[in-house]
């Protein structure tokens, strides 16, 4: 990793069969408003700011979406593993 | 009756059965609707956002308030209260709002509606249907801030003071949440169908609702006498006399024949050639104890013990159990009570066991094989039903059993924890009668073996339905594959049962399928000998049963034996049974 680019993601998978609906989104958010700078969430190019729940929404995630979470800052490790752990376990659901 | 008021049929979709006739009641917020739009002047737009942000404040006061004092029945649904609750400070909104108010400079209501209207339509364009009806979620929210923006006391259905039939757009669960029950004879609404909130909250209270009318808010005014036919999605605005007479008559005999079957309903169930089968209850709590002894149960025939698993951080220890236990057998006692052990699955996870990586928890981890791969936990559960036992009539029920190794280990665990009970002279009873749930097809396909080694086995369709057919009833795109009337699954329910009668054993059948009276005439036929369901379907069943005669029952299941597809079978059901069926009520 280049070690001037302070950006970390890991990809997650979405398994629960209602997909990433507003219950999980909710949940969501609240864990990314634990960061201290910005998370991001990406489909297939397209951006979603991971702590509002609308714009996590608004990416449209069906079962089997593959989604790539983005931290802008490695003290946010911690959060981004919340996330990921939160999608393999199909958002306890 | 009024000369101007004509009687108008509006036609919706059912969401609960039954009649109600009496005033509505509009839930809408009147004058919302005409939102002006004006500018705001550079020197009051921190007023102007500062307004904003206190209608927010109270907004989201509101629903704490409402999340506080959601009944507890109601409890699991406030769930998605508090998703409300975050979004009215969603950045996408609530920020968005701001910023708009400031670089537009108008005023808030009319940067509301519109970031609410773009929200919305954004949602409206995801395919999905789910996540597209996520919209209405934002509506609610808007909803609440405008009124208190605009200055609109919400209608409080709390304090509703007389009987009537609530009319609304759409219910939102806080609304559902504040409802007196007792206050409310019906449902009507313009959105929803038969999934809503509202459609699942009006069948629990056995309320008649009618929904997806689209404009009945429109039409129905508050106090204007109205008809609800909930069984046929019905509602009737301003009846004419005739009509009025026509209904209260059929809401009389709908009535009558509640009653009468809830009255039989402790009778026992004789078929019309007089064979008894017993019609147990579904508990999870001990509380429906009682709801089983008013619908007439004649015992328990599935005690769900997941509960005292669930939302908490320590197992719960023996004499927890223990007491929870004996408090239901003494209550039904000297009828039966069959507790099945633990069963924790996918759905349902335990929040002392770290969740697990699964992604097929159906097919994963669960009830017995979790038990006996923690045989500390399983033996504490064990323990306490033997303890129970001593005190009413228990009988043991084993989990997701497919082999018969399993069956015989646990009886190995159940006759240590005896062991164990006898030598620390703890008052128990050893000699209980264990069962087993025949709900993988690989327990059903040696029934025979099993029967060997088991007092009785109990069929639990849902499962067992969904393991046959590969079907995940959770999966929109294949969920109506899910049939019971599938012919393998009335097979493989025949050779279960005939493998228990040729070793002598009972089989019993719990699950969704043993509570719907088109299944009963296949059911008696092929000689289930108990059936076990929620409680409120216990006198329904009852009555059908002493309609329907056995041996003419096996004869019709010749018939049904030689269909192909479900789709005849219950063609032949409705062409057989279909005058009795339609008899009978709390037909879906």
């Amino acid at each position: 990793m280049n070690m001037l680019d302070n950006k970390l993601n890991k990809t997650a998978t979405v398994i629960n069969e209602l997909g990433l609906h507003a219950r999980p989104a909710a949940r969501i958010a609240a864990i990314a408003n634990e960061a201290q700078s910005d998370v991001w969430l990406y489909k297939n190019g397209e951006q979603a700011d991971a702590t509002s729940i609308i714009d996590i929404l608004s990416l449209a995630c069906f079962k089997g979406t593959v989604v790539t979470l983005e931290i802008s800052n490695p003290a946010d490790a911690p959060v981004l593993n919340k996330i990921i752990d939160f999608f393999e376990r199909g958002f306890e659901e | 009756m009024q000369t101007d008021a004509r009687e108008i049929i509006l036609k919706g979709i059912s969401g609960s059965p039954g009649i109600c006739i009496g005033k509505a009641y509009l839930v809408d917020k009147e004058g919302v609707d005409v939102i002006e739009k004006y500018t705001i002047p550079p020197e009051n737009i921190r007023q102007e956002t500062n307004r904003f942000k206190t209608a927010v404040t109270k907004a989201r006061n509101e629903l704490e308030d409402i999340i506080k004092d959601v009944p507890e029945e109601l409890r699991h649904h406030a769930a998605i209260l508090e998703t409300h609750l975050l979004l009215h400070k969603d950045k996408m909104f609530y920020g968005k709002i701001i910023d708009m108010i400031k670089a537009e400079r108008i005023n808030a209501e009319w940067a509301l509606k519109e970031t609410t209207a773009q929200t919305k339509s954004m949602f409206n364009n995801i395919p999905d249907p789910y996540l597209k009806s996520r919209a209405a979620d934002i509506e609610h929210v808007s909803e609440r801030i405008m009124r208190n923006l605009v200055g609109i006391k919400d209608v409080n259905i709390a304090s509703i003071d007389k009987r009537v039939i609530l009319v609304a757009h759409d219910l939102s669960p806080a609304q559902t949440s504040q409802i007196q029950l007792e206050k409310i004879m019906g449902f009507i609404t313009d959105r929803g169908g038969r999934a809503s909130h509202t459609s699942i909250i009006a069948r629990t209270l056995e309320l008649p609702a009618v929904l997806g009318l689209d404009n009945a808010t429109r039409i129905i005014k508050t106090d204007s006498i109205i008809v609800v036919d909930g069984a046929k999605g019905i509602v009737i605005v301003n009846p004419e006399d005739e009509t009025l007479i026509r209904y209260e008559e059929l809401a009389k005999k709908y009535a009558l024949r509640k009653a009468d079957i809830l009255r039989t309903s402790d009778r026992p169930a004789e078929s019309a050639d007089g064979q008894t089968f017993s019609i147990m209850g579904n508990i999870e709590l001990p509380e429906e104890v009682v709801a089983v002894k008013d619908h007439g149960g004649d015992g328990i025939g599935l005690y769900r013990t997941e509960f005292l698993y669930m939302n908490r951080d320590t197992f719960p220890d023996e004499q927890e159990l223990f007491i929870q236990y004996k408090e239901v057998a003494e209550l039904m006692y000297p009828q039966p009570v069959t507790i099945r052990t633990l069963d924790i699955n996918g759905d349902k996870a335990i929040s002392t066991k770290a969740a697990t990586d699964e992604t097929n928890p159906a097919l994963g981890l669960r009830a017995i094989r979790f038990c006996l791969q923690n045989p500390g936990i399983f033996k504490t559960q064990l323990r306490a039903i033997l303890r129970a036992a001593a005190f009413g009539n228990i009988r043991l029920l084993l989990p997701m059993i497919s082999g018969c190794e399993e069956i015989i280990e646990s009886i190995q665990l159940l006759n240590q924890a005896a062991s164990d009970l006898e030598s620390e002279a703890l008052p128990h009873n050893r000699d209980i009668k264990v069962g087993i749930m025949i709900e993988v097809p690989s327990a059903a396909v040696i029934a025979d073996q099993l029967a060997d080694l088991v007092d009785f086995f109990s069929i639990g369709t849902n499962d067992l339905v969904q393991y046959t057919l590969a079907i995940d009833r959770g999966n929109r795109h294949v969920a109506y594959l899910y049939n019971t009337l599938h012919p393998a699954v009335i097979r493989m329910i025949k050779f279960i049962v005939d493998a228990g009668k040729k070793k002598q054993i009972k089989t019993f059948m719990c699950g969704e399928m043993a509570s719907e009276i088109i299944n009963l005439p296949i059911l008696m036929g092929i000689g289930i000998d108990a059936f076990s369901m929620a409680p409120q379907s216990i006198p329904s069943i009852k009555n059908m049963i002493r309609k329907i005669s056995v041996s003419e029952s096996r004869l019709f299941l010749k018939e049904v034996l030689k269909q192909t597809s479900a789709a005849d079978t219950m063609q032949l059901i409705t062409d057989t049974y279909g005058d009795t069926l339609t008899n009978g009520i709390y037909t879906k």
